[in-house]
């Protein structure tokens, strides 16, 4: 075999090598893409827990506090914003509110021991507590996802395929307007 | 010293790991390579055939204890699976944690035993169990319960079953090549004396070489234990580290870990043999020689310290 032979197969084999190398990193790009988008839409499953929760919650509480009405009114209108949002945008606005007359609610309970003592109203109280923590893991991995989904896109080599492709960097779930990073304020 | 960040200590403990687990790997290749070559008095082809017994020997171990399962581990610690009615925070703690990691959720057991402990079995997070004692569950609240769960978990997410599992088969692989072989040299020597002498090619290096062999055999098998021990500490720091990972909130299992090493019980259903997979060394006596490279855990007071080094640095910045 002379040089020339040679140097076509090396060559070649090159080409072959790139061509794998970039099929395997474009594969690995859409599963991380894949990723993202469905760790976005687990975060939308926590919050619709949280509604179904909350009319049980409701009717357990005016059983005992009865006068606290405009409280509990607060917390179903809130909840019906949140179902009926259009929009991302809304619907985020819609959800912080209705966090803030969840704790409008939990702060009025303490006054109310009997109340509190409750096993049923104990039993809500835990799944609450666990429905708002699992919507706020569900939010950090959803930003955990980004965060490794972003860095891949951006390093080399593989930041080659993704240009390429038109892989771009997503957004992290972040609190937008400066009003809503303040903790809702509880009047009595 | 470079103050304990979240993500560099991730980094951190997971390049060490695997740094011993390289160096144990060179030398049950080392061990079964010389030894092999002792065996066969200097000829090359020796070497490679003690070479591939020993990992042959590794391969089957571990695709034997592979498959063991979980349900064998829960019935030697008497532990009881729960669902969600039988103890709904501790089954929403975990539920948590399964989706800030992205993973299925566990089997999650309980152990009637008063001494306050926790563990986590599986060879991947889809076929993982954590565990836990009605001790420790009474003792902690809800963020330093979620701590050690998180823990448990962890161990599962970065595969530390798996890799003690291999650690141990190499170890044991390692043991067992050193023992034979020193067998095999006690009772050829003493049948040497009533034969005449071999063909007696290349006698010195022979000498050498199983003088090597001899050595090789009889401290391998110490180093190989020493580095599993550190192995395991290692992963200990990870799975620390990883829980403040999944909750963010590395003061709960730091407070977690403060309750539970001030407490004096002994747990009943642990023994040598499982000690490596609780949250903290059952065997009181050996918590207390935590200092050493003979422990299978670090001890509590380093371990409290990095987590609340990670807070701080982990704190947002006051305005």
């Amino acid at each position: 075999m002379n040089g020339a032979v040679i140097a076509l197969l090396v060559v070649l084999g090159i080409l072959v090598i790139g061509v794998l190398w970039f099929a395997v990193t474009y594969n690995g790009l859409i599963r991380w893409r894949n990723r993202v988008k469905n760790a976005w839409s687990q975060i939308d499953v926590q919050l619709k827990r949280r509604y179904d929760l909350i009319p049980n919650l409701v009717e357990t509480v005016k059983g005992y506090a009865a006068h606290e009405k405009e409280v509990l009114e607060n917390v179903t209108k809130a909840r019906s914003a949140c179902m009926s949002a259009t929009g991302p945008a809304e619907a985020a606005k819609a959800e912080n509110f209705l966090a803030g007359t969840l704790k409008s609610l939990f702060a009025v309970v303490e006054n109310y021991p009997q109340l509190k003592a409750n096993e049923n109203f104990m039993q809500l109280q835990e799944e609450l507590t666990s429905t708002e923590n699992k919507i706020s893991f569900a939010r950090q991995f959803y930003n955990d996802t980004v965060m490794r989904y972003n860095t891949r896109i951006q390093q080399i080599p593989t930041n080659i395929v993704a240009n390429i492709c038109s892989f771009r960097a997503e957004d992290m779930f972040e609190v937008e307007a400066a009003e809503e990073r303040e903790a809702p304020k509880v009047k009595f | 010293m470079e103050q304990a960040y979240l993500w560099t200590q991730i980094r951190k403990n997971r390049r060490s790991s695997y740094l011993v687990m390289f160096l144990t790997t060179a030398l049950l290749v080392l061990t079964g390579y010389v030894i092999g070559m002792a065996f066969a008095r200097g000829e090359q082809a020796g070497a490679y055939l003690g070479l591939a017994f020993a990992l042959t020997l590794s391969v089957i171990l571990i695709l034997a204890t592979w498959f063991g399962g979980t349900k064998i581990m829960m019935a030697a610690s008497r532990a009881r699976r729960i669902e969600k009615k039988d103890h709904p925070r501790l089954f929403n703690v975990v539920e948590e944690m399964a989706i800030a990691s992205g993973n299925p959720m566990p089997a999650v057991y309980i152990i009637e035993d008063s001494a306050p402990n926790a563990f986590a079995t599986g060879r991947d997070p889809q076929h993982a169990a954590v565990a836990i004692t009605t001790g420790l569950l009474g003792k902690l609240d809800r963020d330093e319960l979620q701590g050690v769960m998180a823990h448990e978990m962890s161990h599962v997410r970065n595969y530390d079953i798996l890799f003690a599992m291999i650690m141990g088969v190499m170890v044991g692989s390692i043991a067992l090549l050193c023992d034979a072989f020193l067998r095999a040299t006690w009772y050829g020597a003493r049948g040497r004396r009533r034969r005449s002498s071999s063909s007696g090619k290349g006698g010195g290096a022979q000498v050498i070489i199983l003088v090597a062999a001899l050595l090789l055999a009889i401290l391998a098998p110490i180093f190989a234990k020493l580095l599993q021990l550190a192995m395991s500490r290692q992963r200990e720091y990870l799975a620390d580290a990883s829980a403040a990972e999944l909750t963010r909130y590395p003061e709960g299992l730091a407070r977690a870990l403060e309750k539970i090493s001030g407490d004096k019980e002994v747990l009943e259903a642990a023994n040598r043999a499982t000690q490596h997979l609780y949250i903290v060394n059952p065997i009181k006596a050996f918590e207390k020689r935590a200092a050493g490279a003979f422990s299978t855990h670090p001890p509590i007071g380093e371990r409290v310290r990095i987590l609340r080094e990670m807070s701080h640095t982990m704190a947002p910045r006051r305005a």
